[in-house]
């Protein structure tokens, strides 16, 4: 009966080594955000602080903006961290969330490959830009996940009137920034991305900034705690206390400062208090 | 090819510094895919001989589910254990998702029949008369399923390696029920995604060179044990 003496000590040995205990359930936070908020190591930095401060526990789910709010829908998350704007008004609008308030912007850009086939580096906007690789018929990588980067896509699609659903240059990813980048660069192909996940990844990237700096390409982020009276079970005290801690001028400051010493330049700008028509370039 | 290099030089450098991060998720890791192994052996090696054993009309059809389970696809474990444990979902108020736990659950039914249907068949390879022969000495059923069990070693700890790599190798599950929490759920194979979707590659492949001597070494020890005293 050796091996199988042997076997019942390693696994009792096992059972002994694992037991996670859980924690109370009013101290835990469900944070339902954005990848580039995970992708770019902000929320590495900003939760264990907060955490410590707080005595929370935030969990944080890295899904697209537009799962995000299917989650806050459902009471399913207690926070959204997202930037969708139009769905997110759709979204309070339909009483889902209660107190959305401005934390902070960055910009989508538009990145290809150096060589740059469709020729739209130095063009005069992000439509001119999307006529061009329509017109030239370059690749085009997307994330079609229903993210807010996705979303920004589809409206600069509508703007100028093309719809590239079904077409041969027209490629979906679903999968999260970094990776979609990741694929254009292998693809050489076209793609828009928030400028914090781009300068995060650049390093590994065959690929170059063509199109930045216009108003249209600001990409807002706001946070929006989930209506607790609809879900009994949603934290919303801790859901507010995370929110006031994104916009205490110490998160701010944090934000502000986040990626300096990595990339030469901050990811985010911390926007707490102000009006989102007050941003620009 | 330097990235490749560069990323083994950067394993070397997480496991020879006993990195924190890196030592606390590969524990979590060895925590939650032994857990749920064990869970599966107890309930797979249960079911199986029982299955094996007994005789009723329908047998077929459930054994071939057994076998199909063996190759359950961990997405869409991780589906179905997500929408029950959600808050609205019938389980909700255990409040298990992105928990340790959660991960555990889903792992263990991703594992159950591996081991179960290796172990019905491990079971039905032994001589038949075998059975009637423990029978004819005087055992209680305990005692004749102990020493089937014993008989049918080489195999059951093949189904034990099976499951435990079935699980200490999945994503999809690990990912939707446990959500890659920092310092909570994060394990080796859904940090491995994060890093790489972040473009650390060197950091993506030292945690993936790490899975793989994980692997390799609880395999190694099982192989030992398999291997102790071999049957004449």
């Amino acid at each position: 009966m050796r091996p199988l003496a042997t076997i019942t000590l390693l696994l009792l040995l096992l059972i002994a080594v694992a037991s996670p205990a859980p924690a109370a359930p009013s101290k835990i936070i469900i944070l339902a955000t954005t990848t580039s908020t995970q992708d770019s190591g902000l929320l590495d930095l900003l939760i264990p602080l907060f955490e410590k401060e707080s005595g929370y526990l935030v969990k944080s789910i890295a899904v697209g903006s537009g799962q995000a709010m299917k989650l806050g829908e459902r009471g399913e998350a207690d926070l959204l961290l997202v930037h969708s704007p139009d769905a997110e008004k759709k979204f309070m609008a339909a009483g889902f969330g209660v107190n959305r308030r401005l934390v902070m912007h960055n910009d989508f850009i538009i990145v290809g490959p150096p060589a740059d086939p469709a020729r739209i580096k130095g063009a005069k906007s992000s439509s001119a830009a999307f006529k061009l690789i329509a017109a030239t018929g370059s690749l085009f990588v997307s994330r079609g996940d229903n993210s807010g980067t996705h979303a920004k896509e589809k409206e600069l699609w509508k703007g100028v009137g093309i719809n590239p659903e079904g077409e041969k240059w027209y490629q979906q990813s679903g999968l999260g920034m970094g990776q979609t980048l990741g694929v254009a660069s292998e693809k050489r192909g076209y793609t828009l991305t928030d400028r914090g996940s781009y300068l995060a990844m650049k390093k590994n990237l065959g690929l170059a900034i063509l199109v930045e700096g216009e108003p249209l390409l600001l990409n807002v982020y706001h946070v929006i705690q989930v209506n607790p009276h609809l879900w009994p079970r949603v934290n919303g005290a801790g859901a507010l206390a995370f929110a006031d801690f994104l916009l205490s001028p110490k998160g701010q400051g944090l934000i502000a400062r986040f990626g300096v010493d990595r990339y030469g330049a901050p990811l985010f700008f911390p926007d707490a208090g102000k009006k989102p028509e007050s941003l620009g370039f | 090819m330097e990235l490749l290099i560069q990323g083994i030089i950067e394993a070397l450098r997480l496991i020879v510094t006993l990195d924190r991060e890196v030592l606390s998720i590969t524990l979590l890791s060895l925590k939650v895919s032994g857990l749920a192994t064990i869970l599966s052996v107890l309930l797979g090696m249960g079911g199986g001989t029982a299955l094996a054993l007994s005789d009723f009309p329908g047998k077929r059809i459930l054994v071939s589910m057994v076998n199909t389970g063996m190759g359950l696809p961990p997405v869409v474990v991780g589906l179905f254990v997500t929408l029950c444990l959600w808050r609205s979902g019938p389980f909700g108020f255990l409040e298990l998702l992105y928990t340790p736990w959660a991960m555990v659950i889903a792992q263990c039914i991703i594992a159950s029949p591996i081991v179960m249907g290796i172990t019905i068949a491990a079971i039905q390879n032994l001589p038949p008369n075998l059975r009637l022969q423990i029978l004819a000495l005087g055992a209680s059923r305990l005692q004749l399923y102990l020493l089937l069990l014993r008989e049918a070693r080489l195999p059951l700890l093949a189904a034990i390696m099976a499951g435990f790599g079935g699980v200490i190798s999945e994503v999809g599950a690990a990912i939707m029920v446990g959500g890659n929490i920092k310092g909570q759920t994060r394990v080796l194979t859904t940090a491995t995604v994060m890093e790489s979707g972040k473009g650390n590659f060197h950091i993506a492949i030292a945690l993936g060179l790490i899975l793989l001597l994980l692997c390799f070494g609880i395999n190694y020890l099982l192989t030992v044990v398999q291997q102790l005293e071999r049957p004449r």
